[in-house]
Order: structure tokens, then sequence, then C-alpha cells
């Protein structure tokens, strides 16, 4: 990992962008880019391998969120969307990746080996989702009781005097 | 007369199996006497360290602490999924009980947030409002900190000192917004109300900037009363011992565990989204972000006492900004209820470290998602790499460095 720090120049994100690009062509797609910001859809299969490289080649330290979005009953999908800041080669970046996961396999690789940051954030996701995160050290309710059987933000989930 | 068998002399096969024996039970004693010298200690949810509810469950071996396992979620209201039922405009106090020493920039993150989502662009005075309101926040957020680190540590006088400077602030807070901690004061589009004009019905031109003109004397009362604080505390070898050299952690460390704020730039992390990653005016106000790289609970102290003196600079120069648009320019815009379908995040340095609301929106006049990433969450997550090989009275000062705020945590 290169730790060198540099101060923010234009055109960084098409060069991220290219790089991602290239290296995992097919599987992933940059679907926009704004200052500062790279934005991209991520397959399934290669979500671990994209954080690793981003980790360990373009010096990405730090993973702000793992984020769970239910996409309802008519899409039949979810989404983990995860942030990635940079603090050093590509200071002030984030990269915003996001991944579907179909309801019927609603299982993801962890990523908490290569940030330690993102343990809790799974185990969030886990537990108010449902969306399994493959080889997490500690998969266990966080907020919610032990007893919850259910996963309460999910959109079949209905909160009282919903519309 | 004597016994035969304590004067018999054992034979050299009975000796080597007795050494044997001996050696065995030596060495099971030992594997059993360390396990039972490690002992799961339960701190909290009502404990005067805590500050909050939260428990702390530490292994202890001995006087020193091995393992640690955080224990949140008392507080857990579903604040995410809530707020799926409400309309936009609702959420805004809603996003105030997100953290109640700090309630603006959570507000602010979320109208920051709504704005970004519409494409609109804010007017320019509202924007210097909110860097006031937001240093105003983060002054008295720091203090409430520095009362509470007084307290753990045993210095009473810090507390008492520090609230009665937070009283400032607080009545500054009061007469911008009415409130106290629980502000409800950025809107989606701008603030509720100008600065000029505040309690003031006097003619005289001057008099409309009143609160501007008394914003600007906390200043100076404060970079002097701090200077008292900071005598009161870093003279006192007691309160400086306790803190220096314990809770130690590499730069890579902390930012691997996605530690963010002053206890990153405590440990060498250089960065600060108000410098690396501008929002609203504060690339155009002029200050330090301060990075020590020691790494231990003294470098996270003395990162939030220089933030303290930073924040008064970047309020005078926003109330100058502010003084130069003056009383006519627009500070509030109308926006419409819908919000266009799309994915919006937008992050904001929080008192407490990074924070940021990820917001999906479906074109209807109420949120689809709305996360919200709390930095205390990720910070206390990392309790286990902060306290291993401290000792148990350590314990108070080093997770008084995170400063605990509980409703962002369960939100």
């Amino acid at each position: 990992m290169d730790l060198t720090v540099r101060e923010y120049q234009e055109g960084w994100e098409s060069e991220i962008k290219s790089k991602l690009e290239s290296q995992f062509s097919g599987k992933l797609t940059v679907t926009k880019t704004e200052t500062r910001r790279v934005y991209a859809q991520v397959d399934r299969s290669v979500s671990k391998a994209v954080c690793q490289y981003l980790h360990d080649e373009l010096s990405f330290e730090h993973c702000a969120t793992v984020i769970g979005v239910d996409l309802g009953e008519a899409e039949q999908k979810m989404q983990v969307v995860y942030h990635i800041d940079n603090y050093t080669l590509y200071k002030g970046v984030v990269v915003e990746l996001t991944v579907d996961v179909p309801y019927d396999d609603l299982h993801i690789e962890t990523v908490s080996d290569i940030w330690g940051g993102a343990n809790w954030h799974e185990r969030e996701t886990w537990e108010l989702f449902g969306i399994v995160f493959d080889n997490h050290p500690r998969l266990e309710r966080l907020l919610t009781p032990d007893t919850y059987e259910f996963f309460p933000f999910r959109k079949s989930y209905k909160l009282r005097g919903s519309q | 007369m004597t016994d035969e068998k304590n004067t018999q002399i054992p034979d050299a096969q009975a000796i080597a199996e007795g050494a044997e024996v001996t050696k065995q039970m030596v060495e099971d004693y030992k594997a059993n006497a360390i396990d039972m010298d490690k002992m799961w200690i339960t701190m909290g949810p009502q404990h005067p360290f805590s500050h909050g509810l939260w428990t702390l469950k530490i292994c202890a071996d001995g006087e020193i602490v091995t393992d640690a396992d955080p224990i949140v979620g008392y507080l857990h209201r579903g604040w995410e999924k809530e707020v799926e039922n409400r309309t936009y405009p609702k959420i805004i106090p809603m996003a105030d009980r997100l953290c109640y020493a700090a309630s603006m920039t959570y507000t602010h993150l979320y109208c920051m947030t709504c704005e970004k989502a519409l494409g609109i662009d804010i007017p320019e005075k509202t924007k210097y409002i909110r860097i006031v309101a937001d240093e105003i926040n983060r002054l008295q957020s720091h203090l409430m900190w520095m009362a509470a680190v007084g307290t753990d540590l045993g210095n009473y006088t810090a507390f008492l000192w520090c609230s009665r400077e937070r009283e400032y602030w607080m009545d500054m807070n009061v007469r911008l917004c009415g409130a106290r901690s629980t502000t409800n004061y950025p809107r989606i589009g701008g603030v509720r109300n100008d600065v000029f004009d505040i309690d003031c019905d006097l003619p005289n031109e001057e008099d409309h900037s009143r609160f501007m003109r008394d914003l600007i004397r906390c200043c100076d009362h404060f970079d002097k009363a701090l200077w008292d604080i900071i005598y009161l505390i870093d003279n006192n070898s007691t309160f400086v011992s306790r803190m220096v050299g314990n809770g130690i952690i590499t730069r890579e460390q902390c930012a691997n565990l996605g530690i963010t704020g002053p206890a990153a730039r405590g440990t060498g992390v250089d960065y600060d989204a108000r410098r690396d990653d501008p929002y609203d005016n504060y690339d155009k106000v002029d200050f330090d972000v301060p990075v020590i790289k020691t790494g231990d609970s003294y470098s996270r102290y003395m990162v939030r006492v220089e933030e303290m003196f930073q924040s008064t600079r970047i309020i005078r120069q926003a109330v100058q900004k502010i003084k130069a648009l003056g009383r006519n320019a627009p500070y509030r815009l109308k926006v419409p209820a819908n919000i266009p379908a799309g994915r919006t995040f937008c992050k904001l340095e929080d008192p407490r470290g990074e924070s940021m609301m990820y917001l999906v929106s479906d074109g209807t006049d109420r949120p689809y998602r709305l996360k919200v990433r709390s930095p205390i969450f990720v910070n206390v997550s990392s309790s286990k790499a902060l306290l291993e090989g401290c000792r148990i009275a350590d314990v108070p000062v080093i997770m008084a460095m995170i400063d605990m705020c509980l409703g962002e945590t369960d939100r």
C-alpha cells in the first residue's frame, strides 16, 4: 500500500475509473463520477476482489459504511452499498460500490478482514435486513434484542400508520 | 520408636514417577490458574464512565485488560425505519434527536443531503450561517466532552469551568434558534431565521447585528477562558499522567478500524472533511487542522483543545462574511416537497468524527431509505484495539477520549 499523501487534483476520478474498469472489465461499471466521487455498480462475484484491489493497490484505507437497501417485492433484490475513503494517495476521494443481492440468495462475502471498521456495519446490515455476510467473524445481533426472529428494516415489515 | 515407613528411602524409579506427577500437577495448576485469573467484568449500562446507556465488557487478567466487548443498542429506536414514514420536512426535528450534544451538525447534514438530491444551490449567506451554527455546536460539544473528562479523571473544577464556558455558547444557541440543545434550525434550502434582527426592534442600523456582535465578544472571552482551563488541566501532573501513554494505537490501525474525527487526528490521520472534502463554504474560510502523531489519550485531548481555538477562528471569519453580504441577502429558498428519484450521499465533519447520510429517494415526498453513518458507532467498535493491554483504571480515560454519544450510536 502506497501511503504518499497527495493533494487533490482534477482527473483523479477518471484515473480511478479507468483503473477499476480495466482491472474488472465486464464485472464492474462506473456509473457516474463527480468531484471526489466515483460511483460504481459491481457484480457480486467480484465484490470482495474489488475491495481488496482498492485497499491494496489504490490505498483506500477506510471503509466508511456498509449499507443495506431493500428494493422490495417488485425488484426481488436487495443491495449492499459500500463507501470507501482515501486518506493518502487519492486524498478525499470516496468510492461508492453498489452490489446487487437477489432475494433467493442473500449472501455476500465479508470485507471485515480487509477493513476492521466494516465489522459492525455488516453485523448491523445482517440484523436489520437479513443479508448474510459469508465468513464474517461474528454475525450476531447488535442493536435489536437477541429474541428477534425478523428483520425490521425490510420493506415487507410495515410500520403502523405507514402508507 | 521410629516409623519404618518414614525412614524408608524410596527407590530411584519411585522418585522419578513422583517428580513426573508433581510436574504434571504444577502444569495443570498453572493452566487452570491462568484461566481463573481471567475474568469478564461488566461496566455499565449504568456506570459513571459510560455517559449514556451502554455496556462495556472487559476481560481482565489481573489488572491488565486482554479483551473488550462493547454492547450497544439500549437506545435503538429504529430511526432509519421511522423516517421512511415521514415527509422530508418532518424529519428535520428527528435529525436533531440523533445527537443531543451537537444536534446542529446532523440537521445540517440531513438538509445538505436533501439539497444535493434536489440539485439546488443554497444562498451564500446561508452557508456561512450554517458554518457559524456548526462551530457553535462543535464548541459546546467539545466543552461538554471536556467537562465529562474532568469528572472521569477526578478533576471536578474542570467540570465546573467547562460547564460555565459552555453556557455562553448555549446562550448563543438560544438566541440564534430559541433552543438549547435540540435546535431544529436548518431547513431544506436554508435556515429558519436570519442572523440579523435577532431579539431586536430598534431603529438603529447597528443594532440589527447585535447577535453577531455578541458572538464575537463570546469568541474573545472564550479564547482567554480556554487558556484557564488548559492551565488547570495541563499543569496538573495527576491529570496528565493518567492520559499520557495509554490507549495507544497506530495510524494504520486507526484508519483500518474506521476511527474518525479528533480521535483519528490524534493518531496521525491527516484528514478533516472540512478541508479535504469541503462542503458549504468551508473552503472559503481559513483554518488549520491539528494533527498529532503520538496516538495516545493525551494527543486526542490536545487535538480537541486545538480544534476549539480553530472554531472561534472560523466563527470570526464567517461573521465577517455574513456582515459583508448584508441584511438583504436571501437566507432561505423555497423548495419542492418531492425529491426526484435517485441516490445521494453527503458527509460532514461532526465534532466526533465523520458522519454521513445516504438517501435513496423515489420521487415521492418521503424517503425510500435514509441511512445514517454515525462516527461513534464505529469508534466504539474498536474498543478492543484501544483497551488491549491497558489497566482497568485506565479504561474510563481511554473511553472518554471517544466522546460517547448514544443517540447517534444506536439510532
